[in-house]
């Protein structure tokens, strides 16, 4: 076993735990953050996506022992005292989900790309978000939500940064 | 008799109602169902396509540490066989175990379920059950499963051959002798994996003598159905709840081998069960789609004019029969392949084959999308043949707008139609006239450009019984819904649709709160449980949920509105024909001031001491809705591509569509539908492709080698639509969840095929893959030196 601490949607979580578990099995059994979903087993569906201290990463594809010392930010997280993040409104607001299995990852992903580039274009939001598949949407909506995001992002008076510091 | 219903919801653009809980991740999946004790199970499945099953030994598995049970196919012959809902004629099925015992039939057939206390020791113990397999020849192509000496399947059948299924309409023979022009294709509308993003799961639970199951399904009410009489269980003691369904796509239109195995796995173990599967598993042992042969020949006269069609087809099913698999390449093709075209002589046949596959059934469209890409891609071959403009080629043979209800030469009674109208629509946002201008300028640039259209009509609204019944699906094809009003007012709606991404929650809100006046905001929709719905749903697919399961809404609200009504008017003392219901009151007309609130009446109906003489107490409504005809939406779709000759490479540079499927409950839901809808049918003209070897080994295993479309593969989406109501029930509405994915293929592959026609390519097989393309482009340019 292993001992680890993560600070996750901004508690701090001291567990001990077998050093092949996933991230995603932490987050998901462990701690029943069911939010972050598992679409596939080979890194390509973006569904697990999560913040490690501000970076979207596939939850999948870390051990829980990287994530030793890492604020973790799962989509439970995003909506701070109620009041949702801009991403997750223009979500609904532009119909960019459907079943919704998809959605965390992406809205995860999006918030990533946002916090490194405040107006990205629509072929950066669609280089961007091209890791985190989505079967329903065919992906329309999702740009015109990242897309307004973006716009009440940079219009916000207070920062709107989700987890940790960006590290890049 | 009363006032007509103001229509102030339905139209709206009314936000969803399922995504607060779905942006905050809080919404509830089967696998994040958790319960006290829970056991996993892991299946061990066949690494043949093709073998005897000689001995199992899971000795050293049960030996593994958290093993609680291994069960083969012997233990578990309670189960019972899987359902196949549909039989048409001269039908030889297949009998399907969920665990196969003497002998595996593809890839990925499971044999033996492992349970343990955690998902990995269920994992870890299934790599040590042994099994002695005695592999036999394999068949994978349904062409050669149907040749002489073919590996036989099941060989109780003596054949591979499913059916033979002829449709037939006007004298094929003449038609071919009176042509002044004839084309012939060979069409290979190649296997799809649905690729749904939650993977399939079910969690089970067996207390008090009650089971309850949780599954990944679109119908949950036929799974109870299947529950309840395989395992012999009384079907009031079977609860099956479809929570959040992270998309279907037909792929979980089923009663899966595994909804039956954790069921009775979790009774005879008195603990609560869970499987999942992983992707590669969905890979292997969720059905597939598509996998049809066509050969289509178009008999027409110089001007255009169709003559006749002729299409020879061979469907593969895959190893087994599955649930709706028999009608899909049958009913669902064949009967529409005449689209949106007065064809005067058709002759069509196809017949299914049983191949060392996993089987196939509905994917999105089912069947719809084989009719409408072979014959688009006729039509576009037809064009070039006679040197006919491909749009005014379509707009020569469309039925016109006044031969509605128009029965089609193959016999099905078109609803409503005017497709000259979204013709034209399409064209003008692709600016179709400008084309040749913008090919010349891309030709300045090196590159190939080409636009391609599709004009397709579907069928919907699945399905009349008795139609039903007539064409050999083994049930009705009506749906369900039940209008509760309390006491205070709180309205509830349950429906037997079974969304998963489409938005009932929303549009039947706004449907019921046309009708009783409240605001969708004040009503909850509630799905997906047994035990709450009313009695029977049939289930989401097929497009069929907005114009039956909405009817139903639409149908039970009308009673509750009439009943709100006569308690009004008794109230106020007036008659019923001049009481308004709207904004969440009753009144007089031209005295709102003097208004019952709608919870006021809902209370007086059930304090029952001041109601019309004989009026039942309460406020509650259910209704079973059976359409009296299919819907048919139509619509035109046209792509505009570059190729790129020195890779290969395609890219869509612009989609315009315009669609028509009667009136728009929530036009951002149809929005979004079409957007999905035609991305995938992008994702099969240019990227998708199941590949098995010789040996059915499912090469494209992965996600890493099946490629699903992202962001980066696919253009924005310019929509417009035509309203042409349809008079099959009330509200006009169609159906509009399968229409992009039908229209979209052949628009794209059309649009490449005319990009590369300068070359004299005239065909290539889908995907339209880079390397593909550059192996034709080459391969034109050297026949051409």
């Amino acid at each position: 076993m292993a001992k680890i601490t993560v600070t996750v949607n901004g508690t701090e979580q001291v567990m001990d735990i077998e050093p092949s578990l996933l991230l995603v099995e932490l987050l998901r059994e462990k701690l029943r953050l069911t939010g972050t979903h598992v679409g596939c087993d080979t890194s390509q569906c973006g569904a697990c996506t999560v913040l490690i201290d501000g970076s979207a990463v596939k939850s999948c594809t870390v051990l829980a022992v990287q994530a030793d010392g890492a604020e973790i930010t799962t989509v439970e997280g995003l909506a701070k005292d109620g009041e949702l993040h801009p991403i997750q409104r223009a979500f609904s607001a532009e119909h960019a989900l459907q079943c919704g299995f998809c959605t965390p990852g992406l809205m995860i992903t999006a918030i990533d790309l946002l916090e490194r580039k405040g107006a990205p274009t629509d072929a950066d939001i669609r280089h961007a978000i091209k890791g985190n598949l989505c079967r329903c949407t065919g992906y329309h909506n999702i740009v015109s939500a990242i897309r307004s995001a973006a716009t009440e992002m940079r219009g916000a008076t207070t920062p709107m940064k989700v987890g940790a510091e960006v590290k890049r | 008799m009363t006032t007509a219903t103001p229509s102030t919801y339905i139209g709206a653009r009314t936000p969803r109602k399922e995504d607060p809980r779905l942006i905050r991740g809080s919404g509830v999946f089967t696998d994040d169902v958790t319960l006290p004790g829970m056991v996993y199970v892991s299946l061990v499945r066949s690494p043949h396509a093709h073998a005897r099953i000689r001995r199992i030994d899971a000795a050293a598995a049960r030996k593994e540490p958290g093993v609680v049970t291994v069960v083969t196919g012997k233990d578990a012959e309670a189960t019972g066989v899987l359902p196949v809902f549909i039989t048409v004629p001269g039908m030889n099925g297949s009998k399907h175990m969920p665990l196969a015992s003497d002998r595996a039939r593809y890839a990925g057939d499971a044999i033996a379920a492992v349970v343990a206390d955690t998902h990995k020791a269920a994992k870890r113990a299934a790599d040590m059950v042994t099994i002695d397999y005695e592999p036999l020849p394999v068949v994978v192509d349904a062409t050669k499963a149907l040749e002489p000496g073919a590996p036989i399947l099941h060989e109780e059948l003596g054949t591979n051959l499913v059916f033979t299924y002829p449709v037939k309409g006007g004298d094929i023979d003449k038609a071919f002798r009176d042509a002044e022009a004839t084309v012939k294709l060979h069409i290979v509308n190649q296997r799809l994996i649905p690729n749904a993003m939650e993977p399939r799961s079910v969690v089970a639970k067996f207390e008090a003598g009650e089971l309850t199951v949780w599954s990944s399904t679109q119908i949950p009410h036929f799974v109870q159905l299947i529950l309840s009489v395989n395992l012999g269980l009384s079907q009031n003691k079977v609860r099956v709840i479809a929570p959040e369904v992270g998309g279907g796509f037909g792929s979980k239109l089923q009663v899966y081998a595994e909804e039956l195995l954790i069921a009775h796995l979790a009774k005879t173990l008195g603990r609560p069960v869970k499987w999942t599967e992983d992707r590669r598993e969905a890979y292997l042992a969720t059905i597939h789609g598509r996998d049809l042969v066509e050969d289509v020949e178009v008999a027409a006269k110089r001007d255009g004019t169709i003559l006749g069609v002729r299409i020879r087809t061979v469907a593969n099913v895959g190893a087994y029969l599955q649930a709706f698999a028999p009608g899909i390449p049958t009913i669902l093709h064949a009967f529409i392949i005449p689209g949106a075209y007065r064809i005067p002589a058709f002759d069509c046949e196809v017949r299914g084959a049983y191949t060392n596959t996993t089987p196939v059934d509905a994917y999105r469209g089912a069947g719809r999308p084989e009719a409408t890409f072979a014959i688009e891609r006729a039509m576009d071959r037809l064009a070039d043949e006679i040197g006919m403009d491909p749009a005014e080629l379509r707009r020569k043979n469309f039925v016109p707008p006044d031969a509605f209800p128009f029965t089609t030469i193959s016999g099905i009674t078109y609803d409503s139609g005017d497709y000259g109208p979204a013709l034209d629509r399409a064209l003008a946002m692709a600016d179709y006239k400008g084309f040749e201008k913008r090919r010349a300028e891309a030709k300045a640039r090196g590159k190939h450009r080409g636009i391609g259209l599709s004009s397709y009509v579907e069928i919907c609204g699945l399905a009349p019984s008795k139609a039903n019944s007539a064409l050999g699906v083994g049930w009705g094809g009506y749906e369900s819904a039940r209008i509760r009003v309390h006491p205070t007012g709180a309205v509830q709606v349950f429906t037997g649709t079974s969304p998963h991404g489409q938005g009932h929650e929303t549009s039947w809100a706004q449907i019921a709160a046309d009708a009783i006046g409240v605001s969708p905001d004040d009503i909850e929709v509630r799905h997906g449980d047994t035990f709450e719905s009313p009695g029977m749903g049939v289930g989401t697919f097929g497009s069929r949920s907005l114009a039956v399961g909405g009817i139903a809404v639409h149908n039970a609200a009308q009673k509750i509105r009439e009943k709100v009504i006569q308690i009004g008017a008794h109230l106020l003392e007036a008659s019923p024909a001049d009481v308004v219901v709207e904004g969440g009151k009753v009144f007089v007309k031209g005295v709102p001031e003097k208004a019952k609130a709608f919870g006021e009446i809902s209370m007086a109906a059930y304090l029952a001491s001041n109601l019309p003489d004989g009026m039942e107490p309460g406020l509650e409504a259910t209704t079973y809705y059976d359409p009296p005809n299919f819907t048919f939406p139509f619509g035109t779709h046209v792509a505009e591509v570059e190729v790129d000759p020195e890779t290969g490479t395609i890219e869509i540079i612009r989609y315009s569509a315009c669609d028509d499927c009667g009136r728009q409950i929530n036009p951002m839901i149809v929005e979004g539908q079409l957007h999905g809808g035609i991305t995938q049918g992008i994702g099969q003209a240019l990227y998708e492709t199941a590949v098995y070897d010789a040996n059915g080994q499912l090469l494209s295993g992965s996600m890493m080698e099946y490629h699903v479309p992202t962001a980066a593969d696919v253009p924005p989406f310019a929509l417009d639509h035509t309203v042409t109501l349809t008079k099959t029930n009330p509200l006009g509405v169609k159906g509009i969840g399968e229409a992009g994915t039908i229209a979209s293929t052949p628009a794209v592959v059309n649009a490449v095929i005319d990009a590369l026609s300068p070359l004299g390519i005239k065909h290539i097989d889908m995907p339209l893959t880079a390397e593909k393309v550059w192996q034709a482009i080459r391969k034109a340019g050297e026949a051409r030196r």
